[in-house]
C-alpha cells in the first residue's frame, strides 16, 4: 500500500472520506475496435482501498438489496484482511457465478443502491469488489469448491444452461442431489455466450466458471432442445429423471412489423449477437460463420436496453463507419444500465433519441439501403410508468443505413410448453409458475428466469435459479406436492 | 461427438452418411432436420434427416457438396466423427391419407423428399415420384424411391437417363392427362420448387416445399431463417420446414439466401486450396473424446 492509503483500524469519519475507486477502462478510442474486454477489475490496492470505504454496518441492507443474498459485508470484510481466497469461497456460497454477476449485474439498482454510504456519498463498489475477488480466485488457480452433501440418489433435469439453470444446478448438486444441465446449443451458458459480448463478459470467463461446476460434479449435455430431442415427460417417465426445472430464457425475437423488415441486412438483435459472440463471426474467415461485413457501413441500432448497446458497440467493433442507436424515447427513458450508455457514447455511438423507423428500404437484390423515421415527443404515462412516445406529424426523414439490428425484446419460446401439454402458460405463453415455490401446474416440473418473468436480468434469473433449488430440495426431501399455481 | 458409422457416395459430389446420434435416431419422424456443426470454428448448417434407425441409434444424412461446410463433410468418412449434430428440428411432414400424392425431388432433393414419400406410401396413397437430374450420373436413390413409389419418372436436363427435361415438364403432362391429383410435394433448388408451386396454382393442386434458408440456432431464436408467406413472417426452423407452396414469397427467399454470397464463396476457395487446416481441426475434436485434456474449443483462433 502507498503512503497516501490509509491504515485500518478507520474511523467512519475517515472511511467516508475515502473516494469511490474508478474502474480502469481500455482507453475508449482503442477499444471502440477491440474484442477485448472495456472494464480492466481493480487492483490489490483499489480493491483494498474501496473495501476500507465500507461502514460494516450492524444491520447491512446491502445484503437484501441481493437478489440472491451475498453476504456482502462479510467478503468486504475479508477483502480488508487480505483473505481473497476466502471472500471469493464466502461469496459463492450464494452466487456460483461471482466472475460473471461482479460484470453483468445492475449493482447500482440492487446491493449498491442500499448501501448506506449512498445517502451522502457514493455506495461502496460492491460489483468491483465482487468481480476483483472472483478473478483473484481464478487467476490464483486455487478455486474453494464447496463441499457436496452425501449423495440423495435423486435425479434432477436442468433445462437451459443460462444463469437460471447455472445457479440452481450449483444449489442443487451441493445438496447431494444428481444434476444434468441440458442445452440446445453447442456451447455452455445460454444468454452469457450467445448473448452479452465478449467486451463486456469475456467467454473464456464463463467457460471456466462452467468448468468449476463440472468439477463440483454437475454434468453438462449440449445438443439436446428439450422439446424436440427428448420431452419432459420423457425425461421423467423413461430417463428417471425425478425433478426437471425449465430455465430456457425467453428466446423469440421480436420484430417491428414495419415495411423492409426482410430485406438482407436487417437482423433481429439474437441473430446479430449469436453470429458473433457464440459463433464468432467477427473472426470470419479463420471461423466459418459469417455476419454482413460492417466495414465501412452505415449501422443502426434500433432499442434502448442493454441488448441494443450491445449490439451498437459489437457494430462499432465490426467496423461501422457510423454506428447508430435509434431509440423511441428520450435517453431518460432508456433501459439500459447508465455504464453501458457512457461507454457506448464515449465509444462514438450516435445516439438518434425520440426517433422511431417506420420502413427499412433496399435496392433491387433486396439489400437494405436506408432507413425512413419519423420524430417522437413523449406524451402521457403509460403502464409502465413511462412517458408514451407519438410520432410528430411531418417529421419524416431518411438515413443512408445498411445494416439494421432490431433490439427491442424477446418472449417467449413455446418449444418447451408446446410439447408439454400439462404445463399451463400465461396469456402471453410464459410459463405460470408460483413465484415464491417456482412450482408450475406439472408435478415435479418447476419453472423461473425469463421463460416465466420473461426478459430481465442475470441476476434476477440467478436469483429465480437458487429459489427454485431451495424448492425443489424441500420437495425431493418431503415427496410433497401441495401446491398448484393458479 | 457424433461418430460417422458408414459413409459412400452415390453420385459426384454427393454423399450418404450413416451417424450415430440415438436421441435423434428415436424421436425423428419424416420431414424434419438437423444442424450440424463439424469442428470448433465450424458454422451451424441446416440438414434434411433422409432416414433413421432407432434401434441401431443412427440417423441417415444425404449431402450434396456445395459450399465450404458440405464440401468437408464430404470428405469425412467412417470413423471420423462430427463435432456437433442437433435435432430432430422442424415439424414433422403432414402425412395423411390424401389418395394420389405426386412427391418431387431435383437434384439432391430427391435425397430429403425420399422419407416423406416413404411415409405418404406407409400411409397408403397412391405414390407417383418425380426424380429430375441435370445428367444420369447425379440421379440418386433410384431404387430407393422405386420401392416405395406406385409410378416413378425420372428426368434429366441432358435427356441422358430417363425422359429429357425438367420435372415440372411431367407434372404438366399429368395434369393435362386429366389425373387426379391430391397433393404435390416438391423438394429441390428454390426454383424449381417455385416452377412446381406456379404449374400446380392455377389447378388448386395443394402443393407443400420444404425451404432451405439461412439457419443458425435452428430453435426459433435468432430469426435469421424467416420468410414471407401469405399468413406473414414465419421462421422456416420452427413454422416449417415445410410450408404451402401457394403461399410463398419465393422471391424474397431466394434473395435472403444471397445475403453471404461472398462470404461463402471466399471461405470454398481458401478452403479448397488448403483443406488441410479444417481436416485437422475434425481430428483435433476426435482427439479431444479420446483425450479429454486436448479441449478443441481452446484452439487459439
Amino acid at each position: 500500500m502507498s503512503a497516501n492509503t490509509p491504515t485500518p483500524p478507520l474511523s467512519n469519519k475517515e472511511r467516508v472520506k475515502i473516494p469511490r475507486q474508478h474502474m480502469p477502462e481500455q482507453d475508449a478510442d482503442r477499444r471502440r475496435r477491440n474484442f477485448e474486454e472495456v472494464n480492466q477489475g481493480l487492483t490489490v490496492l483499489g480493491a483494498t482501498t474501496e473495501a476500507l470505504r465500507c461502514l460494516a454496518c450492524t444491520t447491512p441492507k446491502c445484503i437484501a438489496g441481493c437478489p440472491v443474498g451475498v453476504k456482502v459485508k462479510d467478503f468486504v470484510a475479508l477483502i480488508v484482511a487480505g483473505e481473497y481466497l476466502k471472500a471469493a469461497a464466502k461469496i459463492r456460497e450464494d452466487n456460483i457465478l461471482p466472475a460473471i454477476t461482479g460484470r453483468v449485474c445492475p449493482q447500482e439498482t440492487q446491493c449498491e443502491e442500499c448501501c448506506i454510504l449512498g445517502n451522502k456519498f457514493e455506495p461502496v463498489g460492491i460489483g468491483y469488489l465482487e468481480r476483483f475477488v472472483a478473478d483473484y480466485e481464478r487467476e490464483s488457480g486455487q478455486i474453494g469448491l464447496p463441499v457436496n452433501a452425501p449423495s440423495t440418489g435423486k435425479k434432477v433435469a436442468i433445462v437451459g444452461s443460462g444463469p437460471a439453470g447455472l445457479s440452481a444446478a450449483g444449489d442443487l448438486v451441493q445438496k447431494g442431489h444428481q444434476v444434468t444441465v441440458f442445452e440446445a446449443l453447442h456451447k455452455i451458458g445460454g444468454v452469457l455466450v450467445y448473448g452479452i459480448p465478449e467486451f463486456r463478459m469475456p467467454k473464456d470467463i464463463v467457460r471456466r466458471e462452467v468448468d468449476v461446476m463440472r468439477a463440483m460434479g454437475v454434468d453438462f449435455q449440449t445438443n439436446v432442445v428439450i422439446g424436440k430431442t427428448v420431452t419432459i415427460d420423457e425425461l421423467m417417465n423413461e430417463e428417471g429423471y425425478d425433478v426437471v426445472f425449465v430455465a430456457t430464457g425467453a428466446g423469440l425475437p421480436k420484430f417491428m412489423g414495419v415495411p423492409g423488415e426482410n430485406l438482407n441486412g436487417v437482423y433481429s438483435a439474437n441473430e446479430f449477437l449469436t453470429r458473433v459472440n457464440l459463433m464468432r463471426a467477427n473472426d470470419f474467415p479463420e471461423y466459418d460463420e459469417p455476419v454482413y461485413d460492417c466495414r465501412g457501413k452505415d449501422v443502426a441500432v434500433i432499442g434502448g436496453g442493454n441488448t441494443a448497446m450491445d449490439a451498437v458497440r459489437t457494430a462499432s467493433r465490426l467496423g461501422a463507419k457510423t454506428s447508430y442507436l435509434i431509440y423511441r424515447r428520450s435517453e431518460v427513458e432508456m433501459p439500459a444500465r447508465a455504464e453501458e450508455v457512457k461507454h457506448a457514447k464515449e465509444e462514438g455511438i450516435t445516439f438518434l433519441c425520440l426517433t422511431n423507423p417506420v420502413a427499412f428500404l433496399g435496392n433491387k437484390e433486396s439489400f437494405l439501403e436506408s432507413v425512413r423515421c419519423i420524430k417522437m415527443e413523449l406524451g402521457e404515462p403509460d403502464a409502465s410508468g413511462r412517458r408514451s412516445p407519438k410520432p410528430v406529424p411531418g417529421s419524416e426523414f431518411e438515413l443512408p443505413i445498411q445494416v439494421v439490428i432490431i433490439a427491442l425484446g424477446t418472449e417467449a419460446n413455446p418449444l418447451v410448453q408446446s410439447t408439454t401439454p400439462d404445463l399451463k402458460t400465461t396469456r402471453k405463453g410464459y410459463i405460470a409458475a408460483d413465484p415464491e415455490t417456482m412450482k408450475t401446474s406439472k408435478r415435479g416440473v418447476f419453472a423461473g428466469g425469463d421463460i416465466v418473468t420473461g426478459a430481465a436480468t442475470v441476476i434476477l434469473a440467478m436469483g429465480a435459479g437458487r429459489k427454485a433449488a431451495a424448492s425443489i430440495d424441500q420437495y425431493l426431501q418431503s415427496g410433497e406436492w401441495d401446491e398448484a399455481p393458479n | 461427438m457424433f461418430p460417422i458409422i458408414d459413409a459412400e457416395f452415390l453420385a459426384p459430389d454427393v454423399k450418404r452418411f450413416v451417424i450415430e446420434a440415438p436421441r435423434v435416431a428415436k424421436k425423428r419422424k419424416a420431414g424434419q432436420f438437423v444442424i450440424v456443426r463439424l469442428h470448433a470454428h465450424g458454422e451451424r448448417i441446416p440438414l434434411t434427416i433422409a432416414d433413421s434407425d432407432p434401434e441401431k441409434g443412427t440417423v441417415t444424412l444425404i449431402v450434396q457438396g456445395i459450399g465450404k461446410t458440405t464440401k468437408l463433410l464430404n470428405m469425412l468418412g467412417a470413423g471420423d466423427t462430427i463435432l456437433d449434430l442437433v435435432g430432430p428440428l422442424g415439424k414433422p411432414s403432414d402425412i395423411e391419407l390424401y389418395g394420389t400424392v405426386v412427391v418431387m425431388g431435383g437434384g439432391v432433393g430427391a435425397a430429403i423428399a425420399y422419407p416423406t414419400a416413404k411415409a405418404m406410401k406407409e400411409a397408403g396413397n397412391h405414390v407417383i415420384s418425380i426424380v429430375g437430374a441435370r445428367n444420369k450420373e447425379l440421379v440418386i436413390l433410384e431404387q430407393e424411391i422405386s420401392a416405395i413409389s406406385d409410378e416413378l419418372l425420372i428426368t434429366t436436363d441432358d435427356g441422358t437417363y430417363g425422359l429429357k427435361g425438367f420435372v415440372t415438364d411431367q407434372l404438366k403432362a399429368l395434369i393435362e392427362s386429366g389425373r387426379q391429383i391430391d397433393l404435390v410435394l416438391a423438394i429441390g433448388p428454390p426454383r424449381m420448387m417455385q416452377a412446381v408451386a406456379e404449374t400446380t396454382r392455377p389447378h388448386k393442386i395443394k402443393t407443400v416445399v420444404s425451404l432451405n434458408s439461412v439457419m443458425v440456432d435452428g430453435t426459433g431464436m435468432c430469426g435469421g431463417c424467416r420468410v414471407l408467406t401469405t399468413q406473414g413472417t414465419q421462421f422456416a426452423c420452427v413454422d416449417g420446414p415445410e410450408f404451402d407452396a401457394h403461399q410463398v414469397d419465393f422471391e424474397l427467399l431466394i434473395r435472403r439466401n444471397r445475403t453471404y454470397l461472398k462470404q461463402e464463396s471466399d471461405a470454398l476457395q481458401r478452403f479448397l486450396e488448403q483443406p488441410e487446416r479444417d481436416l485437422d481441426l475434425v481430428r483435433e475434436c476426435r482427439l479431444e473424446q479420446k483425450h479429454p485434456e486436448v479441449r478443441c474449443e481452446a484452439h487459439p483462433s
